[in-house]
């Protein structure tokens, strides 16, 4: 059974994400910041389901560090999901550098550097999937949250050239688009029900994502109309809207 | 990052709004901790009134990892967050059980501490603090301390029903049962009346597992009619080739259907009254019945219906419980027979026996343990308090993780050791930061 490598590990989401593989067997490697609460997970994932787990150290923004971190990878992972980024605060990114910078990278130029390098050997090793958790505020940029959005659109660009160029070496690359999700991130928000995923709904998404090889996923069905509907808003008029 | 939540535990009485948290880690967790003067934790909402609600309500939920199991030992660690149904997933397939279950598994291992939970072997095995290796718990000035028997005693008893008043717990490590196979010999005898009931609970106190339910409404001839069910777990030699062939570990299958929606709450009464009918009455039930059972409808046949408490409607319910010690039976009887005539409980009632336990702030006492539904009503408080008199006088008490309405007074008299208990949290609370509705109405903390 193959090996899935998860990049930001410790969100509720990836939680979810690799407790959902690991279940079906699936060894597991844990990249992330805080290597103290994930070598926790990692014992809990071998007691629950008796499978291998190694935990990483990887920082998505110092990007120097990627290709060691990917080249010394205690065993080979045949899946990568990029599950990391960062919401930020909108109105303090307009008028803070250092929190748009934050933004951007986390979301896009991180996720780029590192899966570059990943893509560029599961092209020479002609097998691999790529699963990377976007957004659907990258569909169109809004006032409450465009520097977030804008980098998830280029994130959601990225993907989808990467599934282009990667198709004919039988790599197969994912976007997963969920809405809302109830996770820390989002905690102290108000969610509609019908529109926010569990990280367990995300998690299952995903898993079969991966297995019938889909290419890009709404977790929640809504969602799908609901950007198909902005998406065709005349930009005369969206512009004027409170979004 | 907070949040104004209505919540209710499973009695869904009282609601309460509050500030839910959650904490991933213990950093997380000590933020919260210090930044509050009034919470409690929260596991899985079991527990039937206001004992894990207060201002701010710190969920344990998301600080679920198991840390240590010991297969060839039996010895398991986790954080407070996991749920037993969780760990017997773990650990049956292993040839290992719960020391001590309740009639649920949906319940986190820091709540199973905290109300310091019985099962029906308590009159074996005692309750579950008697199984515990070790505990580690935040107390409110934010350091982890580890407390055990041994080691820090005081904080370590005052915490095993403690109902979340000296700290957080935060893991705890405990011994496991090793069992053979994954099924329950079982024995279910028809008892015609609370005398017979009686005499057979005490016959047959040599099985490790009993419990009765009893149909509350029946008065005169049959007063107390009831089933009595048996258990031990099945050795690999009792199983059918079947079961043999399915494996003598496996896990039972999971199958539950949903409570949809709040029902009237004579909706649930007449399913259990359909269930008890079918099981006295059943031709083929003869007096007494032997079969080989997967463990999950023997011990929590209430967990294939999820949300069956939505089915004492919107005001929601309270658990009745009390133990009476084994020579004032007729403290027993006379609360029966003041139920069934009133007439406003469930109609099932669970009894069971408990054996000696001397702990400080636990349930427990040797005696006779009843618990039933009430649906809330007009004058239901005080009946209730009329049968609190009649507990008090037997010499009994009221299990607090049911309690969601009993006087301060009751506790103060039912639990003998409620003033050393006090001193035992302030000494580690000293602020009360650890508070719950129920503890300010019981005045346990102030108020
Ligand atoms: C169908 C059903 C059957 C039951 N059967 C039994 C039974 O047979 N025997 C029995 O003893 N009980 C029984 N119970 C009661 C149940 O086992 C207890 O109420 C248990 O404490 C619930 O655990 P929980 O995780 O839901 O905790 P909650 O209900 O959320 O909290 C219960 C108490 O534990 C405290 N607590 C929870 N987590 C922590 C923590 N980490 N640190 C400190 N304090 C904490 C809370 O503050 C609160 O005081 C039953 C309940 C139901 C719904």
């Amino acid at each position: 059974m193959s090996a899935v490598l998860l990049l930001g590990a410790s969100s509720d989401m990836a939680t979810a994400i690799a407790r959902k593989f690991a279940q079906d067997k699936y060894d597991i490697i844990l990249a992330g910041r805080n290597v103290q609460q994930l070598s926790e997970f990692k014992t809990d994932l071998e007691i629950r389901y008796k499978i291998r787990a190694e935990v990483v150290k990887f920082d998505a923004l110092d990007f120097a560090s990627h290709e060691s971190f990917y080249k010394n990878l205690p065993f080979h992972p045949g899946i990568t999901i990029c599950i990391f980024g960062y919401l930020g605060d909108q109105q303090k990114a307009a008028a803070d550098w250092s929190e748009t910078e934050n933004i951007i990278q986390s979301n896009f130029t991180g996720a780029v550097s590192i899966l570059n390098i990943i893509s560029e050997d599961y092209k020479l090793k002609r097998s691999g999937v790529i699963a990377g958790i976007s957004s659907v505020a990258g569909e169109r940029g809004r006032q409450s949250n465009y520097i977030y959005g804008s980098a998830k659109a280029g994130f959601t660009a990225y993907l989808s050239g990467l599934r282009n160029s990667l198709h004919k070496y039988g790599v197969h690359v994912i976007t997963i688009l969920p809405g809302f999700v109830y996770t820390k991130m989002t905690a102290d928000l108000k969610l509609p029900p019908m529109l926010t995923a569990t990280p367990e709904q995300i998690a299952s998404a995903v898993k079969k994502a991966v297995q019938k090889k889909q290419n890009v996923i709404y977790v929640k069905w809504m969602w799908r109309w609901i950007m198909f509907t902005i998406k065709s808003i005349p930009e005369s008029f969206f512009k004027k809207l409170k979004l | 990052m907070q949040m104004k939540k209505k919540i209710a535990n499973w009695g869904n009485y009282p609601v309460m709004e509050t500030n839910e948290v959650e904490f991933r880690s213990i950093n997380e967790l000590k933020q919260f901790v210090s930044s509050s003067t009034s919470a409690i934790a929260r596991g899985n909402g079991r527990c039937y009134g206001d004992a894990s609600l207060s201002d701010v309500t710190i969920s344990t939920l998301k600080f679920d990892k198991i840390l240590f199991f010991d297969k060839a030992n039996g010895i398991f660690e986790c954080q407070s967050g996991v749920t037993l149904d969780q760990i017997l997933d773990v650990i049956v397939p292993e040839g290992w059980f719960l020391p001590v279950t309740p009639g649920t598994k949906f319940v986190t291992i820091g709540g199973v501490v905290a109300s310091d939970v019985h099962g029906k072997n308590h009159h074996v095995d005692g309750a579950f603090s008697r199984h515990v290796i070790e505990l580690s718990l935040m107390l409110s000035n934010g350091e982890i301390v580890i407390c055990n028997k041994n080691k820090r005693a005081d904080l370590f008893e005052a915490t095993c029903g403690g109902m979340g008043l000296t700290g957080i717990i935060v893991s705890v490590e405990f011994q496991l049962k090793k069992i053979e196979t994954s099924y329950i010999n079982e024995k279910k005898i028809k008892v015609d009346d609370l005398e017979e009931l009686l005499e057979l609970f005490e016959a047959n106190k040599h099985y490790t597992y009993s419990v009765a339910w009893i149909d509350c409404l029946k008065k005169g001839k049959g007063f107390g009619r009831s089933v009595l069910m048996l258990g031990e777990h099945a050795k690999l030699n009792e199983l059918n080739d079947a079961q043999k062939a399915k494996g003598a570990l496996a896990l039972p299958k999971k199958k539950s259907i949903n409570f949809p929606i709040n029902l009237p709450s004579f909706v649930l009464n007449n399913f259990t009254v359909k269930l008890f009918n079918f099981l006295f009455y059943h031709k083929n039930f003869k007096k007494e019945k032997h079969s080989i059972i997967p463990y999950e409808p023997f011990f929590y046949p209430l967990d294939a219906i999820l949300h069956w408490n939505r089915g004492y409607g919107k005001k929601g319910f309270v658990q009745y419980q009390f133990v009476i010690p084994f020579e004032n039976k007729e403290g027993l009887i006379t609360i029966l027979k003041k139920i069934s005539d009133k007439g406003w409980g469930s109609f099932l009632a669970v009894l069971k026996t408990f054996g000696e336990q001397t702990d400080l702030i636990s349930f427990p006492i040797a005696g006779y343990t009843l618990a039933l539904d009430f649906p809330v009503r007009n004058g239901l408080f005080n009946f209730l308090d009329e049968l609190d008199e009649i507990v008090l006088q037997y010499g009994g008490r009221i299990y607090l993780s049911k309690d969601a309405r009993m006087k301060a007074n009751t506790f103060w008299k039912g639990y003998s050791n409620s003033k050393k208990f006090t001193s035992v949290i302030e000494k580690y609370n000293p602020q009360t930061k650890f508070q719950s509705v129920q503890s300010s109405r019981l005045s346990i903390t102030a108020q």
